[in-house]
């Protein structure tokens, strides 16, 4: 499980446009790199990062290696009611780590 | 700096910068293919999207980007994505950024690598199928005191 | 001979002391640091260091070794237990009989009191609660202590300090003391305090700690850089604190 840092308020208005801003430890390896016997380090990135609100995708990046290690994406949504976003990330071998905040809407 | 001492310090330096396996034809004209496949026969227009880089990066493992588009974000008029392009990394592709009106505001910052002095692209698709474009022109100086 | 000796010795250490910073002078290399590269150190909800440090928020509680102990157990709330410990290392070690950094510190808890497996050099285990704790010390001034068993280390600092090493034949004090604020390879030399370690480098796409910086800049003169934990590094990060004593703590800093 990687280490991750979500930001986003607490509580919001109805119809307040919010900033989420999230950053996860990964160091997007680009495939590029080569190691000490000149052979090519294997790619290793995070290639897609989705937020859902209440279960409705808001906001979805695919990401390449020239997105810097320890990615950092911040982004705006509506907050339109209470509940729940989920942010998933997951890398090129297919796995998905998934974080849960709550927010508060009045 | 004595001239002798220059040439040791460049030589080093580009010596480390060739432990990185760069195709020869990260060119321009593979940015442009990649453009072509998004857009297809339209021209991208220049306007609503702002692309804020720095223009001279400290470092181009970790610089800072930020996309926004004029744009109301309604269910009528609204950004749908957000792709960037890059001119001189291995490949043209940096990210691409779906959005839709419960973004409330087309706005996307992130932190890109570049692997050298070049030209990044954003090009917005909106919901009338247009697509809008914004470019940032990037110096990007090597590190001191690298770990060979 | 002996009153040659102590003239010689006189002369050097004016030449020394001309090219020394002046306290008034000193800034940190944040204040070198492009805008970006500020913003990311100001914003905590942006820095990359800061996944470091909740990673060592994570440690700080887990117990470990055959003692079955978490730091927690013996110091209780970091904030109040850790604040000011960053402020004071390289400290001197009465058992060992000589200054230890931060990290040795941390592994001498663990060997002695959790009776745990030291924790490797630049891991992600030792730079996050290292971190965690330098952290508890952010705006506190840097504060080693004046002793005088430490003054055979301090001045070993010193020396190195100004000494020229490697194929290129730069010693720090060429840097450091006479040529900050200009440009080398793109970057503006800074003055060479270690106000915010470990910090995230930007070069390293990591975070990582002040003897990882110290042997990336030996290697830079193509020099043979000194072992992790060897006497001569940590004399050095010593003389650097103490060069700096009174500017903030900023962990964790963000630098090119």
């Amino acid at each position: 499980m990687a280490r991750v840092l979500i930001n986003l308020p607490a509580r919001a208005k109805r119809g307040q446009v919010i900033e989420i801003k999230t950053l996860i430890a990964h160091p997007m390896e680009t495939g590029y790199r080569l190691d000490g016997k000149g052979a090519a380090i294997r790619r290793d990135i995070i290639k897609r990062f989705v937020c859902t609100y209440n279960g409705e995708e808001i906001f979805q990046a695919e990401l390449f290696p020239a997105i810097a290690a320890n990615p950092f994406i911040a982004f705006c949504t509506v907050a339109t009611e209470s509940g729940e976003l989920v942010f998933s990330w997951t890398d090129d071998p297919g796995q998905t780590q998934t974080e849960t905040r709550h927010i508060a809407v009045e | 700096m004595h001239p002798t001492r220059r040439w040791i310090v460049l030589a080093t330096a580009s010596a480390a910068f060739s432990r990185f396996a760069l195709p020869a034809d990260a060119t321009q004209a593979t940015m442009e293919e990649a453009i072509r496949a998004l857009v297809g026969e339209t021209e991208p227009q220049r306007g609503k999207v702002k692309l804020e880089l720095p223009s001279i990066v400290e470092n181009g493992n970790t610089v800072p980007l930020t996309v926004s588009v004029d744009s109301p974000m309604t269910e009528a008029d609204h950004v749908v994505s957000i792709h960037i392009f890059d001119q001189k990394n291995p490949q043209p592709y940096v990210a691409a950024f779906k959005l839709g009106p419960r973004a409330g505001r087309a706005q996307v910052s992130t932190r890109i690598r570049l692997a050298d002095s070049q030209q990044v692209m954003a090009i917005a698709q909106l919901a009338d199928g247009s697509f809008w474009s914004d470019s940032a022109d990037v110096i990007v100086t090597l590190a001191a005191c690298t770990e060979l | 001979m002996k009153r040659l000796r102590s003239v010689a010795l006189a002369l050097i250490a004016v030449f020394i002391t001309a090219a020394e910073l002046q306290p008034e002078a000193r800034r940190s290399g944040y204040d070198f640091a492009s805008p970006e590269t500020r913003a990311m150190q100001d914003d905590d909800t942006a820095n990359p260091g800061m996944l470091w440090v909740g990673q060592g928020e994570t440690l700080w509680a887990k117990k470990a070794g055959a003692a079955d102990k978490a730091c927690a157990d013996c110091h209780g709330d970091a904030q109040t237990s850790m604040k000011g410990v960053a402020a004071r290392y390289p400290a001197f070690d009465a058992a060992l009989r000589r200054p230890i950094d931060l990290e040795q510190r941390i592994n001498r808890c663990r060997a002695e009191r959790q009776k745990a497996e030291p924790l490797a050099w630049e891991s992600a285990e030792l730079l996050a609660l290292t971190a965690f704790v330098a952290y508890q010390s952010r705006g506190m001034p840097i504060a080693v202590e004046d002793k005088p068993e430490l003054r055979g280390a301090r001045d070993l600092g010193a020396e190195l300090f100004h000494r020229r090493e490697g194929q290129l034949n730069l010693s720090c004090s060429q840097c450091h003391n006479e040529n900050w604020g200009k440009r080398l390879a793109g970057n503006v030399i800074p003055q060479a305090h270690p106000t915010g370690y470990p910090l995230y480098r930007l070069e390293w796409q990591s975070l990582g700690s002040l003897q990882r910086r110290l042997r990336n800049c030996m290697t830079g003169v193509r020099a043979e850089p000194y072992e992790y934990g060897a006497p001569e590094t940590v004399s050095l990060e010593l003389y650097l604190m103490k060069r700096a004593r009174g500017m903030p703590i900023e962990t964790p800093a963000v630098r090119p």
